[in-house]
């Protein structure tokens, strides 16, 4: 197992290298850069700020400038934002982590009790409205519900905020800065949630489905347990290690922001940065940004394999 | 001899399939006495599992036991509550499955799987349920007993596992042990281990048993009393030696003819032509008829009637029927 997971740790940071090298020349292919972008400026004082941000030098110098910064921790200055990549990250990223964990926890309550349910009353009307219901919502592009929802229920009922994360010039503190912030997140999470639930409630309902008519349930049901037991023990333990590998690939989900709903909501989370920094050829935040991500996708799938093992005893890491 | 333990009575087992409704188990009626062991020999999807499952009310969704009596030690188990069925299950009937490998789950331990019904129905606490389940496993023939219960089933061979299976059917003393197939996935070496584990069992706990098989040399072996299936019905039915010396209904004589002896060099193995009718909208008749070759015409239009025909020996058959029953 320590082995393992050393093996693992060396191939992580093997597999970053690669990712950063491709990412780089990926986006160093892209043509324009965020000079070129202001037209106002005169092609002299533009070669001299090309020079100044080291941008007319050939990609590969540019590449290990960049790593060699990035590797001392240092991951630059944002050309838009003229602040420190990690500040400014720092700054939105956590503003979208919060949304996405609600939303995450949401999700896979309600996916896991609605698939099980439907699973053990397969063909109830409870199945059929469950899904009904996920197919419905999963099916609705997502800013038409968004969009939806504001007219209902910000617009029409008007108790909820139809966007941003605080009221317009609010200066509150404490819970009371907290309550407001929840305010304006139940929307977001709510759609959120709408949109990722129905392929998670299926995948319960399919594992649940499949495990119930397993040999080793019906050996517990003639071992005379409570049904209760049979389920929620036997089953669902069952049904759920393969969701594990799911859960992990769930945790750069969590930082990258959503770009859609953070645009509908005007909510200042990491999604629109990092969109802006694709058109603007913001490259430090951008290299940054997916860095990060490909670190924690990275790490998601490490933690799958090594959870995975840790649960189910069949697995066993060599 | 002893008391009735169980009597089944014209049990009828239905499942609704998109085809139409098959008859499994169909008007089947037998009787288990305390300390006997019952047979039920057919061929795969002649109803025998079914049977069995019928009796736990363990059978899939699409079933329903739809008629007939199961009378266990006083009780109509067909009119029993969910609860009551429950409290019996594993506590006064232990079920013993074909196939060992996949009827303990993967993801608990051997103990803790074993501790289950002990603590359900005796009401130990966890160690003493711990330690009772050791006291079985080392009863049953395995050793390292503490070692035993902390291991996954992946981790154990198949044999090893039936006799876990055994363990867990015997933990609460049952009355009665039903085994489907127990032999069927086990090496031939195995298979007598655990055949002889079974007899032993129940000569030491004078428990009954109904064993399921397909496989005559487990009859012979293991049985006081037989009975044959075919298609969801009981053809026929008899002590064993009677039965295995003197079989009466055709299929039972096709069935022993069919059972390579040792000693005896054959090309060619006797089997008995054609296939299980399928079971769906069955007509009256008897249901060997195509395949049998002594049908007569009467064999198409009339169901025979179990009846006795030797010293405690019943057959469902035209060929010993009186002409003026006809």
């Amino acid at each position: 197992m320590k082995q393992y997971v050393l093996q693992r740790f060396l191939q992580m940071i093997v597999i970053l290298f690669g990712t950063s090298f491709i990412i780089f020349f990926l986006f160093a292919m892209l043509p324009g850069d965020y000079i070129d972008s202001n037209i106002s400026l005169t092609p002299q004082r533009a070669q001299e700020l090309k020079a100044l941000y080291g941008l007319d030098q050939p990609v590969l110098q540019r590449y290990f400038t960049w790593l060699g910064n990035a590797l001392h921790g240092d991951f630059g200055y944002s050309l838009k934002h003229q602040e420190k990549v990690l500040s400014l990250l720092n700054k939105y990223v956590w503003n979208s982590f919060f949304v996405a964990i609600f939303a995450l926890v949401l999700t896979w309550s309600i996916a896991l009790v609605s698939g099980v349910i439907s699973a053990i009353k397969q063909y109830s009307w409870f199945d059929g409205f469950v899904t009904f219901f996920v197919f419905a919502a999963m099916s609705f592009p997502s800013f038409f519900i968004s969009l939806l929802f504001i007219k209902w229920f910000g617009v029409d009922l008007q108790i909820l905020p139809i966007g941003g994360m605080i009221d317009t010039g609010s200066d509150s503190t404490g819970l009371a800065h907290l309550l407001e912030v929840g305010k304006h997140m139940i929307l977001p999470v709510t759609i959120l949630t709408l949109l990722s639930i129905g392929s998670l409630t299926r995948y319960f309902r399919t594992g649940m489905l499949e495990v119930i008519r397993q040999d080793y349930i019906r050996t517990a049901r003639a071992k005379g347990l409570k049904e209760r037991v049979v389920i929620f023990k036997h089953a669902l333990k069952n049904a759920i290690l393969p969701a594990i590998t799911l859960l992990a690939f769930e945790l750069p989900g969590l930082f990258s922001g959503a770009i859609i709903m953070e645009q509908i909501f005007n909510w200042p989370g990491v999604g629109r940065i990092q969109l802006e920094s694709v058109s603007f050829r913001d490259y430090p935040v951008l290299m940054a940004f997916t860095m990060f991500l490909s670190c924690l996708t990275i790490i998601g799938n490490f933690l799958a394999d090594v959870t995975y093992a840790a649960v189910d005893p069949r697995i066993r890491l060599k | 001899m002893n008391e009735t333990l169980l009597q089944v009575k014209h049990l009828q087992t239905n499942f609704y399939t998109e085809n139409g409704v098959v008859k499994a188990v169909n008007d089947v009626s037998f009787a288990i006495r305390e300390g006997e062991t019952v047979c039920i020999v057919g061929e795969s999807g002649c109803g025998k599992s079914i049977t069995a499952l019928s009796l736990m009310q363990l059978i899939p969704e699409n079933g329903k036991v739809e008629g007939g009596e199961i009378n266990f030690s006083g009780k109509n188990l067909l009119d029993l509550s969910k609860k009551d069925i429950r409290r019996l299950r594993g506590n006064e009937i232990g079920m013993i499955f074909q196939e060992p490998m996949t009827s303990l789950n993967p993801v608990f331990t051997i103990g803790e799987q074993m501790i289950e019904p002990i603590q359900e129905h005796l009401l130990l606490s966890k160690k003493d349920a711990y330690k009772k389940a050791m006291e079985l496993i080392t009863m049953l023939g395995i050793p390292n007993a503490e070692k035993i219960v902390n291991l996954y089933p992946h981790e154990l061979s198949g044999g090893m596992l039936q006799r876990i299976m055994i363990a867990i059917a015997l933990s609460c003393n049952p009355k009665l042990i039903i085994a489907d197939e127990p032999t069927t996935a086990l090496d031939v070496t195995i298979q007598a281990q655990i055949l002889d584990l079974l007899r032993d069992i129940k000569k030491e706990f004078n428990t009954s048993m109904l064993l399921i098989t397909h496989d005559l040399g487990v009859v012979a072996e293991m049985a006081d009393y037989v009975v044959v299936m075919y298609a969801g019905k009981v053809v026929e039915e008899g002590p064993v030696l009677e039965l295995f010396k003197n079989p009466q209904h055709p299929y039972t004589k096709g069935l022993l003819k069919a059972k390579p002896v040792i000693g005896e060099r054959k090309d060619r193995l006797y089997t008995i032509a054609g296939q299980v009718p399928n079971l769906v909208d069955l007509h009256e008749a008897c249901y060997f008829a195509d395949r049998c070759e002594h049908a007569m015409d009467i064999c198409r239009m009339k169901q025979p009637v179990l009846t006795e025909i030797a010293k405690g020996q019943k057959a469902a058959c035209w060929l010993y029927e009186d002409g003026e029953n006809r």
